[in-house]
């Protein structure tokens, strides 16, 4: 799936209800991030439910696995992945994180108010994208 | 008559419509809404009666001082000291408690004394004793409560010893709600030869504190809990104690004379307010103080314990809950699980419900631990808690214990 299909499918929901169901299902899918990374080394600070994620650098691109405790995080974890992964480091500094969200109506979970730590992850894969270019 | 509709009328913020809907604000144990002569009052200072305290010798200085002086007074009957120097003006409950553990602390614990806390303190009332031990070689004792979450005497007096120095402990518990004896503790503990340093940030929304009836040599507690202002804090210290205290911070209003060879300090409870005080908040802390004996602390209290009564039945009816903590004597303050439901996905769910209620440790990881979670969901009760309030609560429950049910 694309993001512009993603943006799609999330444009058919009314209600909060039906959006974050989607959101779940998008988790439930998520690829698995194995047991062993699971782990202080991998886990991204300032969550208030635990979030870990991997990155794998490969032919100047970047594929990230991840994973939470909490499974609205998780779905979101999905689509930061599905934004950013199998990018380059310059690819990934051009995102527009904020704006993609507006589009799917998921910016509520992009505010620093809501501590659900993706801003965090957010700037984990920016800082992973500038140890890959160093 | 406790009309708890006319007295959700005090409180402004009550009323904001959030998405074109009521909030159900059911985390006073975090901070407590301010009712609408708190903030007139503060206001009426600022425009009418400001300068700096203590310090000017014209109308607006004398006005603020005696309005800051009367706050002090208005604390100490709300406590029932005997005397307003024992009432220190704090930023909150947490610089209390590091205040005795500076000073007091410092002064007169050694190596080989102990620090006795319950297991059930919040981290205020424990990392500073920690730090005291590290600087004192004093050692830092824990006891235990029930697995209900409850206070035993024989886990107490199993632990307190000749050595015990200091018995620090809470009167309610932010976590399960228990309310510790606290008179109990107090007689226990001086007949030990150990001093006692009370926490009652959470007892104080909802009991009458009595001092001199409980005896204890320290109290600790906020405003922002008790309907008032953020930004100060009680500690309240027996005068012949707080007399034999060194100063803790250094600079003005709180020294004596000052001269290059040498400075002396100023009498408490001065010594112990260096610089300029928060004092708008301290008066508007009194007016609040004010308001809650205006309702009456007996009429409060009787009004939670109704709804905490009713908040158990409500909880204790959606569908895998598990209240953590199940103490006998409990203040409206419920620690809860859903099933393996995350705290963080329960409050989305909450919060689009427009139920605000509180997640995480509450600044209490071990007792948390010990009840065998890492993070739970908190709902807590104040004076303007209404069964629909605690309706609202249920309702968002069910609806989140169905959203995330695995099919």
């Amino acid at each position: 799936m694309t993001i512009d299909e993603l943006i799609e499918n999330f444009a058919f929901f009314d209600s909060w209800e039906e959006k974050y169901q989607y959101v779940i299902d998008l988790g439930a899918n998520l690829e698995p991030l194995e047991q062993k990374y699971k782990t202080e080394e991998w886990k991204v600070n300032g969550c208030q439910s635990q979030v870990w994620l991997l990155p794998k650098y490969s032919e100047g691109k970047i594929h990230f696995y991840g994973d939470s405790d909490a499974i609205l995080v998780k779905g979101i974890i999905a689509i930061v992945l599905l934004i950013y992964n199998d990018k380059t480091a310059a690819e990934i500094k051009k995102v527009d994180v904020m704006e993609i969200f507006a589009k799917l109506g998921l910016e509520e979970n992009l505010t620093p108010s809501r501590r659900n730590g993706m801003m965090s992850m957010v700037e984990k894969i920016r800082y992973y994208a500038d140890l890959y270019r160093k | 008559m406790y009309d708890v509709e006319q007295i959700r009328g005090d409180f402004p913020l009550l009323a904001q419509m959030v998405n074109n809907k009521k909030v159900a604000y059911l985390d006073t144990a975090a901070s407590a809404q301010k009712p609408a002569c708190v903030l007139d009052k503060m206001s009426e200072i600022y425009r009418s009666a400001y300068a700096n305290p203590h310090r000017g010798t014209y109308y607006f200085a004398e006005k603020i001082t005696a309005e800051y002086e009367n706050a002090r007074k208005i604390v100490q009957e709300f406590i029932n000291a005997a005397d307003s120097r024992e009432i220190v003006f704090t930023r909150n409950a947490t610089e209390a408690i590091n205040l005795v553990a500076a000073t007091w602390g410092i002064k007169n614990l050694h190596a080989g004394d102990e620090i006795l806390i319950s297991e059930a303190e919040h981290h205020a009332n424990l990392v500073p004793w920690q730090h005291i031990c590290e600087i004192t070689g004093a050692r830092l004792v824990v006891f235990k409560v029930t697995d209900e979450g409850d206070f035993a005497a024989e886990l107490f007096k199993q632990k307190l010893s000749a050595k015990t120095k200091l018995v620090a402990v809470t009167a309610m518990s932010n976590v399960l709600g228990t309310i510790f004896p606290i008179e109990k503790i107090v007689s226990a503990a001086h007949q030990n030869g150990a001093k006692v340093l009370i926490d009652a940030c959470q007892f104080a929304v909802h009991h009458r504190i009595d001092v001199k009836k409980i005896d204890c040599d320290f109290l600790a507690f906020s405003a922002h809990k008790t309907y008032g202002p953020t930004g100060v804090g009680i500690l309240y210290a027996k005068a012949q104690i707080l007399e034999s205290m060194p100063p803790y911070q250094f600079g003005g209003d709180m020294v004596d004379n000052v001269t290059y060879e040498k400075t002396t300090f100023a009498e408490i409870p001065a010594r112990f307010e260096a610089g300029t005080p928060a004092s708008v908040q301290a008066i508007g802390m009194g007016e609040a103080l004010l308001y809650m004996q205006k309702i009456g602390l007996d009429n409060i209290l009787h009004h939670e314990l109704e709804m905490t009564e009713y908040m158990e039945e409500a909880l204790n009816s959606v569908p895998h809950l598990r209240i953590i903590g199940q103490p006998q004597n409990r203040g409206g303050v419920f620690s809860f699980a859903v099933g393996k439901i995350h705290p963080q996905d329960l409050a989305f769910v909450l919060n689009k419900e427009n139920v605000a209620i509180r997640i995480g440790h509450h600044c209490a990881q071990p007792i948390v631990n010990r009840m065998g979670y890492t993070s739970v969901a908190r709902a807590s009760l104040g004076l303007y808690t209404n069964k629909e309030d605690i309706n609202s609560l249920y309702e968002a429950l069910l609806k989140a214990e169905k959203f995330f049910r695995e099919e």
